[in-house]
């Protein structure tokens, strides 16, 4: 099938005798499937359409937890590229021998508390999270923010008692934003792209760095594309929308 | 008269869509971790969750019958474009998507909810994330099967002996108790049993109304979900559990069930 749409989008670009300059409105020339962290999901979708008007490659993305995704590649789901949210997830797949090439590190992240707008519970630093009658959510300790989120407090040596354990991150956003949580631990970028909450921000000595990691698979079935993604990611443009969405660049 | 003889195409199609059925099965009976199996029963993780699913289950069948066998007798009693209305009400939540129903949940019983907001400000009540969460979900999703099945069963009722006790001086609650509710037995029974089944299997909407805790929300489904991506061995076995009760189910009420529908 990927043949054909290869072969169809090649007669149209010669049919169209302008190759130099693919119009963005045009049939796709391929498409690329990229596996990504949930936290991910508001800057690579502005990548996906940047790699759509200037590649004229169409990105379709499936964006979970880490971990869900881990397994859904273990288990053999064809994907071109996956982005981690954490090196050891990247690790297995690695391992597994799933990766091809190298893997490159393209953003870092950093925790803070979302609270509902104005912050109305007066939340100001991690311990306030453990204070009774206050309505805390997580990502499982299997997501890589939940991870990140039981470093952060142990640092701080806060033990909360979270009312629910989310498989997302961004579960745990959408649990501040609907106003059922009071609080929860999610990245900075979250806070900056989702404008339904408030964040307050966890002091260096307490926070955690979450490393994102970006790798084509062995399993590919469009290394072109596959890299032209991985390549714009990594560009200078790719980094300056992803620090607009709140990531830290590398 | 003989019948006509079945075409392979027939036969073909029919073992196709029994193979669909039981391969997962056997796929599930075949890779699971019989060594490890029991390990996994005693495992915090899956008894605690085999416990809550129990409870939430059993409890989100109590209070349909409670809730369900009185809205089966007002429907069994409408009739027309009103009959058709509260009917279609009534079975959506069996069509509806229920990650979609848990949403719903979320936006009449959840802290800014309809209802939920009232009961926030009123008496500091939050029901998303509690038990009884989990339980109203489970209710929502497995109370029509229950419905139907009685509704199912008044209408094919015979309504003299209910008019012969009522002749020979029977009051409503004596003839509700002695003679209508008897005679519906199998109907609510299977009707029971399949909204019990129903909501023991829940996941989209508990997970989405009432999160994901251990011991207060994660029931069983919730804890296959999670255990697949960290611990897969003890996903078939708590998946396996699951099969066997409703295998247990199928086989013990096979008679009763079978007879009633």
């Amino acid at each position: 099938m990927i043949k054909t749409a290869v072969t169809l989008a090649a007669i149209f670009l010669v049919a169209a005798c302008g190759p130099t300059t693919p119009s963005s409105t045009g049939p796709a020339r391929t498409t690329v499937t990229v596996f990504a962290a949930a936290s991910l999901q508001p800057a690579f979708d502005r990548i996906g359409q940047k790699l759509q008007s200037t590649h004229n490659v169409v990105t379709t993305f499936s964006y979970a937890g880490t971990q869900t995704l881990t397994t859904q590649l273990t288990q053999g789901a064809p994907a071109d590229v996956f982005a981690s949210a954490d090196v050891a997830h990247m690790t297995t797949i690695e391992s597994g021998g799933l990766i091809r090439g190298q893997l490159a590190l393209f953003a870092h992240n950093r925790l803070e508390i979302a609270v509902a707008k104005g912050n109305p519970k007066g939340i100001h630093t991690l311990a306030d999270l453990a204070r009774s009658g206050l309505v805390v959510v997580l990502a499982d300790a299997s997501v890589p923010a939940g991870k990140y989120a039981q470093q952060a407090l142990a640092k701080a040596k806060v033990t909360v008692h979270p009312a629910s354990l989310e498989q997302q991150v961004t579960g745990v956003l959408s649990k501040v934003a609907l106003g059922e949580a009071d609080a929860g631990i999610v990245y900075v970028s979250d806070i900056v792209t989702s404008g339904q909450v408030d964040g307050v921000a966890i002091p260096d000595a307490q926070n955690v760095i979450a490393d994102y990691p970006i790798a084509v698979l062995k399993g590919t079935q469009n290394l072109t594309g596959a890299t032209e993604f991985v390549d714009l990611v990594l560009s200078t443009e790719g980094q300056a929308i992803l620090r607009a969405a709140g990531f830290e660049g590398v | 008269m003989r019948r006509a003889k079945t075409p392979a195409a027939i036969g073909l199609l029919a073992a196709l869509g029994l193979l669909l059925f039981l391969l997962p099965l056997a796929g599930l009976v075949i890779r699971a971790p019989w060594n490890q199996a029991l390990g996994e029963l005693a495992d915090p993780t899956t008894t605690t969750a085999l416990g809550l699913s129990i409870f939430c289950s059993l409890s989100s069948t109590g209070i349909a019958l409670i809730l369900g066998i009185p809205l089966a007798m007002i429907l069994a009693r409408t009739r027309g474009t009103l009959r058709n209305l509260l009917r279609a009400l009534t079975t959506l939540p069996m069509v509806l998507p229920p990650v979609a129903g848990g949403v719903a949940l979320e936006l009449a019983f959840g802290r800014r909810g309809l209802v939920g907001s009232l009961l926030y400000q009123a008496f500091g009540i939050q029901i998303p994330f509690t038990t009884a969460a989990a339980v109203m979900a489970e209710t929502f999703v497995a109370m029509p099967f229950l419905v139907i099945a009685v509704e199912a069963g008044l209408r094919s009722l015979d309504h003299r002996y209910e008019e012969a006790a009522r002749s020979l001086g029977a009051g409503y609650w004596r003839v509700f108790t002695r003679v209508t509710l008897p005679l519906l037995r199998p109907a609510i029974f299977s009707g029971a049993v399949l909204c019990w089944a129903r909501a023991l299997g829940e996941f989209g909407a508990t997970i989405t109304f009432a999160g994901n805790f251990p011991g207060r929300t994660q029931t069983v489904p919730i804890a296959v979900y999670l255990a697949l991506e960290s611990k897969p061995e003890a996903a078939i076995t708590l998946s396996l559990i699951l099969l066997v009760v409703s295998v247990a189910i199928l086989v013990g009420m096979r008679d009763r069930w079978l007879g009633a529908l």
